[in-house]
């Protein structure tokens, strides 16, 4: 936990030189290194990875996780191999993803 | 020595009468082989150096093999067809009638175990398979490992000349081996050789019964094939009674022990692995949950516990791996890996190797296993040892009843009622998951390609008031039907490969299906397309014998499991992360498993990647295997 904060703290400052995410450059990243094998392509998540989708991490959160996971699952992608600006580019992608429809409104979910 | 003095063994009958009291009553008789004098029989074996060319209708030594496994109730023989062991087909096809067992046409040994592998995890006693000893057993190898991984009963006839005298040229001598089953004996329960008839009778009856005793494991017989095709010469044949064990159950008062850490405990969980080998086993587990009110995490490797049920412990796609840290005791009954999932490891993306457990200080641990009477060396199916704080060797099913027992008398009212205050909280935390695993389930509900979710839901949605059953694993679909689908009857779930060996699951669901066809189920397959390809003529046996089975691809275009792990790497090692399809995907050109499943005799649809197009593909396949033929569709999804 001290070294996420720490890693945090960090994080936010690097990405305080980052521009605004370029989500076309998100999306060929999160389908070309492999983001999406884990997590879906819109980000759903399943066995292998977490949900994405409507994710409440903010980017500098985001950033840390991605640079050191918790999970045992998880590749830590470091800035050699994913950059500050092409993490602020797949998480502005992942932000596109739509809101899913209500679960009231899926009748086969509603069985 | 004659029997004729025990009225088990009956004096020799003839040979219609012989057969007949054989299938029908699966007990020990006297063979009866038509008299063949001592003289002729000499005449029929070829002398060294001289050429002998006697025909005759003399009863082979096949004929009574058949009468053998006749006698042990087997319903079918999966084969790919082999010289070593044509004597035993063309007895049975002709003699035997082909039937009880009927030969099943296959087109790949290991399709020949993993449908005996399915089939045996719905009917719950084995089929007969056979192959040649060397060249056949070596392509059905990896799916008898899955099956013993898996603890499951297949029945494996191995042909082979060990006589060099009647080894026919070089493919009989390429096919010939000193010792078959070595090959396997790491990963079968017990095998034998049989040199004579008398010999073949007693050792087939106890391969049976050692296959069928718990832990249920693969066994082989070697049938020679000189003592297939010579004529029958030894007097006085029987067939030995077959007298089933019963399964070992745990000790008493261990069990005794058992039940009092576990009424006594705040928060116990229950851990179920192979459990359930018949519909009792899922009665005397739910049973036991109920009286302690304690959560059931089902590792999904057999239909053990109802999905639905307010105590399952709904892990959502962790299936294999539940949280147990809130657990003070832990029933494990004849859990995988168990170490695995009380602990934690230093994840693949780090350098170096930590574990520590992940149960809370003082948990108490309890198992339940028969695996512990049948440990081998070589291969590590065993595990990591665990430190359990109290270890029963038995079978888990046969010894709930004891346990269920034991358990009632400690449970004082008081106690009742604090447990039923516990049993309110596991259900509402199971209502909230089940109503989690809903909403995960919307997102990505209209993307193409199709959600393992909304496959999932689409496929719930037209076998719900069906008498249904699921012939897949479904973990490659994040378990999407363990978590919206409501499986509650014993045969509605098979689980796994066991050693996780691709290659199982197309000829698993058709084994499967062929078990459910006589019972009038609808049975159904969620197929990953990397196994498919291993052995795709198995749908073609599904075509050729009629069997009812609906295959829904899950279509996501790579071996995607290595696929995922290769990215892990790279990234590990700051590589390239853009080259884990090297090697991995099935892409380029993409594969057309509807045209695959029609050249097969297979009525198919697809490729299907618009989710809307789904439900009604599901409807139209459904009315053909409702109508009693297989089906495919080829559904393009995303990737878990």
């Amino acid at each position: 936990m001290k070294t996420f904060v720490l890693l945090l703290v960090f994080t936010i400052t690097a990405l305080a030189q980052t521009k605004a995410g370029d989500t076309a450059n998100g999306k060929l990243l999160f389908e070309k290194d492999g983001c999406y094998q884990c997590h879906g392509h819109v980000g759903q998540g399943g066995t292998a990875g977490a949900r994405l989708a409507q994710t409440r991490l903010p980017l500098a959160a985001f950033t840390a996780y991605v640079r050191n996971p918790a999970s045992g699952g998880m590749p830590p992608f470091r800035a050699k191999v994913m950059s500050d600006q092409e993490l602020a580019d797949i998480y502005a992608y992942i932000k596109t993803f739509p809101e899913p429809k209500a679960v009231k409104d899926i009748p086969l979910l509603n069985q | 020595m004659s029997d004729s003095n025990n009225p088990a063994f009956p004096n020799p009958v003839d040979r219609r009468g012989f057969l007949k009291g054989a299938a029908a009553s699966a007990a020990g008789l006297a063979a009866a082989a038509p008299p063949i004098a001592f003289a002729q029989q000499a005449a029929l074996k070829p002398e060294t150096g001289g050429a002998v060319d006697v025909t005759s209708n003399a009863r082979p030594g096949s004929d009574f093999m058949v009468d053998v496994i006749k006698s042990l109730g087997i319903e079918y023989c999966a084969a790919n067809p082999g010289s070593s062991f044509r004597g035993l087909q063309e007895s049975f096809i002709n003699y035997g009638k082909n039937t009880n067992p009927e030969w099943l046409t296959c087109c790949h040994e290991e399709s020949s175990v993993a449908m005996a592998h399915g089939y045996a995890k719905i009917e719950g006693k084995p089929m007969m398979i056979m192959a040649h000893g060397t060249v056949g057993l070596q392509h059905a190898s990896m799916a008898i490992y899955n099956a013993y991984c898996d603890r499951v009963p297949v029945y494996i006839v191995l042909g082979n000349i060990l006589d060099v005298d009647y080894r026919r040229g070089n493919a009989e001598w390429v096919h010939s081996v000193q010792d078959a089953a070595a090959m396997v004996r790491d990963y079968t329960k017990w095998d034998d050789t049989p040199v004579s008839l008398s010999h073949f009778a007693e050792s087939a009856v106890r391969a049976y019964k050692i296959s069928m005793t718990p832990p249920y494991e693969p066994v082989v017989l070697v049938a020679d094939g000189t003592l297939q095709e010579e004529p029958i010469t030894e007097k006085n044949l029987r067939i030995p009674k077959l007298a089933m064990s019963t399964p070992p159950q745990g000790d008493s008062a261990a069990v005794a022990e058992a039940a009092k850490l576990l009424v006594a405990a705040e928060n116990p969980v229950i851990v179920a692995g192979r459990v359930a080998r018949t519909a009792k086993g899922v009665e005397h587990l739910v049973e036991l949950a109920e009286l302690l009110q304690a959560r059931v995490q089902d590792q999904r490797m057999r239909m053990n516990f109802p999905s639905a049920h307010p105590l399952y412990g709904n892990p959502g796609p962790q299936v294999a791996g539940p949280n147990l840290s809130d657990a003070d005791v832990i029933l494990g009954l004849e859990v995988q890996d168990f170490w695995g999932i009380t602990h934690k490891m230093t994840g693949l993306n780090k350098f170096g190797m930590e574990a520590h457990p992940t149960t809370k200080a003082g948990a108490k641990i309890i198992t339940v296993s028969a695996i512990e009477l049948n440990h081998k060396s070589n291969y590590q199916d065993f595990g990591r040892y665990l430190e359990a704080d109290l270890a029963i060797t038995g079978d888990p099913e046969a010894t709930l009843p004891e346990l269920i027992e034991a358990v009632k008398k400690l449970i004082t009212p008081d106690r009742r009622r604090a447990l039923d205050e516990r049993g309110k909280k596991i259900a509402e935390m199971n209502r909230q998951a089940r109503a989690r695993d809903r909403e995960l389930a919307a997102i990505g509900w209209d993307e193409s390609p199709i959600s393992t979710a909304r496959l999932a839901a689409e496929l719930w949605g037209q076998v719900k008031n069906e008498d249904w059953s699921l012939v897949s694993n479904d973990r490659f679909v994040s378990a999407w039907p363990t978590r919206l689908w409501n499986f509650s009857k014993p045969y509605q779930y098979i689980g796994a490969q066991g050693g996780s060996g691709i290659g199982y699951q197309a000829p698993a669901a058709v084994g499967a299906a062929l078990a459910n066809k006589k019972h009038g189920r609808l049975s159904v397959s969620i197929q990953c397309d990397g196994d498919l390809n291993y052995a795709p003529g198995v749908l073609w046996t599904a075509s050729h014998h009629q069997i009812p089975l609906l295959t829904v691809m899950h279509n996501n275009r790579a071996y995607h499991e290595e696929r995922m792990y290769l990215a892990l790497l790279a990234a590990k090692y700051d590589r390239d992360l853009g080259r884990s399809d090297i090697g991995s995907a099935l892409n380029g050109p993409n594969i057309d498993y509807a045209s695959i499943a029609k050249g097969y005799g297979q009525y198919a649809e697809g490729p299907i990647s618009n989710p809307n197009d789904l439900g009604p593909a599901l409807k139209r396949a459904i009315a053909r295997v409702k109508a009693g033929e297989p089906a495919l569709l080829d559904i393009v999804t995303q990737p878990r």
